[in-house]
């Protein structure tokens, strides 16, 4: 058979086996024991390119997708605008078919656009040291509940119930994997003790809402302990970022900027710190340096805190720092830029808050919390909520995220810049009859 | 391409500019929260649509992707992307998808990770599939995971230990550390296999596993692989494979059927999803029946004709809020499928003549420390050249010549290593011009040191101070209120 990925001909073999000086290619194979080569593996047959792409366009026709129904689903995975530019950009092969720029001298441009990454991520919560990115914002968030348990020697980690339950499940894989103890403590609590490493925020928490940052700095940082907040990096456009409250360590998954849902991945996972922490950050790491000829120019440094020099007593396993999302979410910032960033942040405020008002005037349904939010925010139904999403699933509209298990008959809407006021009465008028 | 031309973005950056047009508000603002929530300034860069477009094209002139052209890095198989997986996976039936959706509206999507999940245990010999890891690193973690899981479970607390062979990939110590496993590492003998006096050693009652690349980072596959196997299950412990270089290995036999009890496999490697810069990546984890509920969640299953998400009865938990990096899942399904099992074997067997095609062309001017059939790749080391120049030397150099350069000063057991890997998908004319550029610069090791040592000449720059960077570190711009 000839399969269009392999150039070289039947000939070609040819020569090359016998260059090689064996007779067939079965001879290249026989470190392996006979007995573990005849293996019966069962796939479909092989088909062609016209073929596949029917078949697999014929897939994506299965899938109902937020182009075409309009979205009020949020809780961690958002539909925002992407600007036409970074497809363009990012679909560049110099891009997305290279591997990590090991060798420098050929890879500037992923490295000064990772430099770049880092330089908006800094800017945007206002912290010193970025690295290059991490897998996504759960695991950025577990990367650095284990970077504050070596950082303070203490092998207890608090976070709030507020915060995103899956994170807190990803957080569970990771700390107990590493035989650390992870505790869930309510808001406002006073329950911290001096052998917890940190205490883990969200900013706004799970449900949208502002969560005091100078109370929780504060009782972090009495028991010596690190403050980790994650954030949503859009809010940032208009919200004080937690470097500013004096945030130790600020983690965020970067998909809203400028990626698609992706059905949850890939994502990126935003890591930032204090750079008195800068030689316990896991990940990869840029530096502007200089060439022997004085020229400006950019490498990967500090890797003696990776895997492949320090091995096991590396800051972490990680290699990949998802470099084409984190390059996406770069073009992202620097499209919208100063004012675009705030228009954006501005946008999904007052919408969110334009629908939280119209459905809370219903008489059927109730805003739950009275607290300050940004985009997304806690509704209680007359019905359950699975209930409501059936129905506006029927109108083509995928609702919000159904946490009755959280909180009784409650629905956690999100509304952002791309949600128009028509979406958003239709929405309404659909509760009402409700 | 000199890198002079280049500015930054703050050098583009002008007050009022902005790189794309947004949508007015089209209802009354609401009332802002207190003050003290509010932001002051956001300095960002401020460009128009069309200057971010040249930066950022301009950038990618500096890169050198496998598009370029060979990029033979050891033990990372980069191999030709095809294109139209881009085109598939970026339909928006796939790329707008919310992972929190209703399950009938993504059955299309559940329907490719099913596959997947059945093709991959087919492959690797395994029972069962998790999509889950984002990434080769984080398979290895799942694995790692699971282990201590299967001995916690078992009541068996006291095997702490993993071993290791001295050729191990970094990832492999670092993986086991952050499970709180202490690491052994075991020995390779002369034949740049796995010593089975050292693993006779050190495999007793406080091992929980031992973890092993196949074939090894040396490109060698381990003729001993069953007695090792024999071994370490005999006195109870679990094998793990490392599918970093399962490349060598497709369709000509299984991790399964060779007797270990799982492997991750590295889609952007093996199943050729692209590395895009360094990720997004995937590393799905295979296991057989022992460690089948311990794995990580969740695992899409059919049902009556429906697919939905289970999680395993022991499950070592989620490794990501979502189900993995769907969007490479896609282009690796597209991969699979167009394939099939025969076109699974063309692909190693091509991947296994191309090296020892190299090996063979080569061995007369580099020193080859394991003198035998190798498989996907081939380790040789820089001895001879030594006194002159270094690999470091050798590698730049490659750069002026057009190539991408190998794998240096890895496996550690190699003195000053050169690991090349070329794949499948190169042809005989771009592996003989390789190869004459790595005999032509042996004779310039030889004749012309001092040359080498300022290499590569014809790059955007010349060689960076790594030294520089590491002691006083710049890690980003700032921009000043304009």
């Amino acid at each position: 058979m000839s399969l269009s990925y392999i150039p070289n001909t039947y000939s070609d073999r040819t020569a090359m086996l016998r260059e090689i000086g064996v007779n067939s290619v079965q001879e290249l194979f026989q470190d392996i024991p006979e007995k573990f080569r005849h293996v019966d593996i069962r796939l479909p047959p092989a088909m062609s390119e016209p073929e596949l792409i029917e078949e697999i366009r014929h897939l994506a026709a299965l899938n109902l997708n937020l182009n075409e129904y309009t979205c009020f689903l949020g809780a961690g995975s958002y539909r925002h605008f992407i600007p036409s530019v970074i497809g363009h950009l990012i679909g560049r092969s110099e891009f997305y078919t290279a591997y990590t720029p090991y060798q420098a001298e050929i890879s500037q441009g992923t490295l000064q656009a990772m430099y770049d990454y880092q330089s908006l991520i800094c800017q945007l919560t206002g912290m010193e040291v970025s690295n290059a990115g991490l897998y996504d914002g759960s695991t950025a968030a577990s990367e650095a509940a284990l970077m504050a348990c070596r950082i303070t020697h203490r092998k207890r980690v608090a976070v709030l119930k507020t915060v995103n339950p899956g994170y807190i499940e990803v957080l569970g894989t990771y700390i107990r994997g590493h035989d650390d103890s992870l505790d869930k403590i309510e808001p406002q609590s006073r329950s911290l003790t001096s052998d917890y490493s940190c205490l883990i925020v969200q900013q706004p928490n799970f449900f949208g809402y502002f969560e005091d940052l100078n109370l929780y700095v504060q009782a972090a940082h009495d028991i010596g302990a690190l403050l980790i907040v994650i954030v949503d990096p859009i809010s940032l456009g208009m919200f004080k970022p937690p470097g500013e409250y004096g945030a130790d360590i600020v983690v965020a998954e970067g998909q809203s900027l400028g990626n698609p849902t992706n059905f949850g991945g890939p994502g990126l996972g935003i890591f930032v710190c204090r750079r008195d922490y800068l030689r316990q950050m896991p990940g990869r790491i840029v530096s502007r340096t200089t060439d022997m000829s004085g020229e400006a120019g950019y490498v990967l440094t500090l890797q003696t805190r990776e895997q492949h020099i320090r091995r096991e007593r590396a800051t972490s396993n990680i290699c990949t720092n998802e470099s084409l999302v984190a390059l996406a979410a770069a073009i992202y910032l620097a499209a919208l830029g100063k004012t675009g960033l705030r228009h954006v942040a501005e946008l999904c405020y007052h919408k969110a808050h334009y629908a939280a008002s119209e459905i809370n005037k219903l008489k059927r349904f109730r805003l739950v919390f009275e607290a300050p939010f940004f985009k997304e925010f806690v509704v209680r139904c007359p019905i359950s909520p699975s209930e409501v999403n059936k129905i506006l699933f029927a109108e083509k509209i995928i609702g919000g995220l159904d946490i009755s298990h959280m909180i009784e008959d409650s629905t956690l809407l999100c509304v952002t810049e791309l949600n128009t006021k028509k979406q958003i009465d239709k929405l309404v008028h659909i509760l009402r009859r409700l | 391409m000199r890198m002079k031309d280049s500015n930054t973005l703050p050098d583009i950056s002008r007050k009022g500019r902005i790189g794309c047009n947004l949508p007015k508000l089209d209802i009354n603002p609401s009332a802002l929260p207190a003050e003290d929530l509010i932001r002051g300034e956001l300095e960002l860069p401020e460009v128009s649509e069309g200057q971010l477009v040249r930066y950022f094209t301009l950038l990618s002139r500096y890169n050198y992707g496998i598009d370029n052209g060979l990029y033979p890095l050891g033990s990372c198989t980069m191999k030709y992307n095809p294109k139209w997986h881009e085109d598939v996976a970026r339909l928006p039936g796939f790329t707008w998808l919310h992972p929190y959706q209703p399950l009938e509206s993504v059955q299309g999507a559940l329907q490719i990770m099913y596959e997947l999940q059945e093709y991959l245990a087919e492959i690797t010999g395994f029972k069962i599939t998790s999509l889950a890891p984002m990434a080769g690193a984080q398979g290895e973690l799942a694995s790692m995971l699971m282990v201590k899981a299967y001995f916690e479970s078992r009541g068996e607390k006291k095997r702490r230990r993993i071993l290791l062979p001295d050729s191990s990939h970094g990832t492999n110590p670092a993986s086991a550390a952050m499970c709180q496993f202490e690491v052994h590492m075991l020995r390779s003998d002369h034949e740049g296999d796995l010593s089975l006096e050292s693993l006779d050693a050190l495999m007793n009652d406080e091992v929980a596993a031992l973890v092993l690349t196949m074939p090894n980072t040396l490109g060698l596959f381990d003729p001993k692989v069953d007695k090792i196997v024999q071994l370490v299950h005999e006195r109870g412990g679990l094998v793990c494979g490392d599918g970093a270089n399962f490349n060598a290995l497709l369709g000509q036999t299984t991790f399964g059927d060779l007797g270990f009890d799982c492997v991750q496999v590295n889609l952007h490697k093996t199943f050729s999803t692209p590395h895009g810069s360094g990720g997004p990546g995937s590393g799905p984890v295979c296991v057989n029946s022992i460690l089948a509920d311990f794995m990580p969640s969740p695992l899409v299953t059919r049902c009556d004709g429906r697919y939905t998400f289970v999680s395993p009865a022991k499950t070592i938990g989620r490794l990501g809020v979502f189900y993995g990096n769907f969007n490479v899942l896609i282009k690796a399904y597209a991969y699979i499928r167009s394939l099939g099992t025969e076109g699974l074997k063309e692909i190693s067997e091509n991947a296994v003549i191309n090296a020892n095609y190299i090996r063979e062309k080569l061995k007369d001017y580099y020193h080859l420390p394991y003198d035998r059939i190798c498989m996907h790749e081939v380790v040789f080391s820089g001895d001879k050249q030594k006194k002159n120049v270094r690999t470091l030397d050798i590698a730049k150099r490659l750069i002026d010549y057009g190539f991408h350069p190998p794998t240096i000063y890895f496996p550690l057991i190699v003195d000053e290593a050169l690991m090349i890997e070329p794949t499948e998908t190169e042809s005989k004319e771009t592996l003989d011009a390789f190869i004459n550029a790595m005999i032509e610069i042996a004779k310039e090791a030889d004749e012309k040191p001092e040359f080498l040592h300022e290499a590569p000449y014809c790059a955007p720059l010349r060689r960076l101070n790594e030294a520089k960077a590491a002691r006083d570190p710049d890690f980003c711009w700032k921009i000043s209120s304009q």
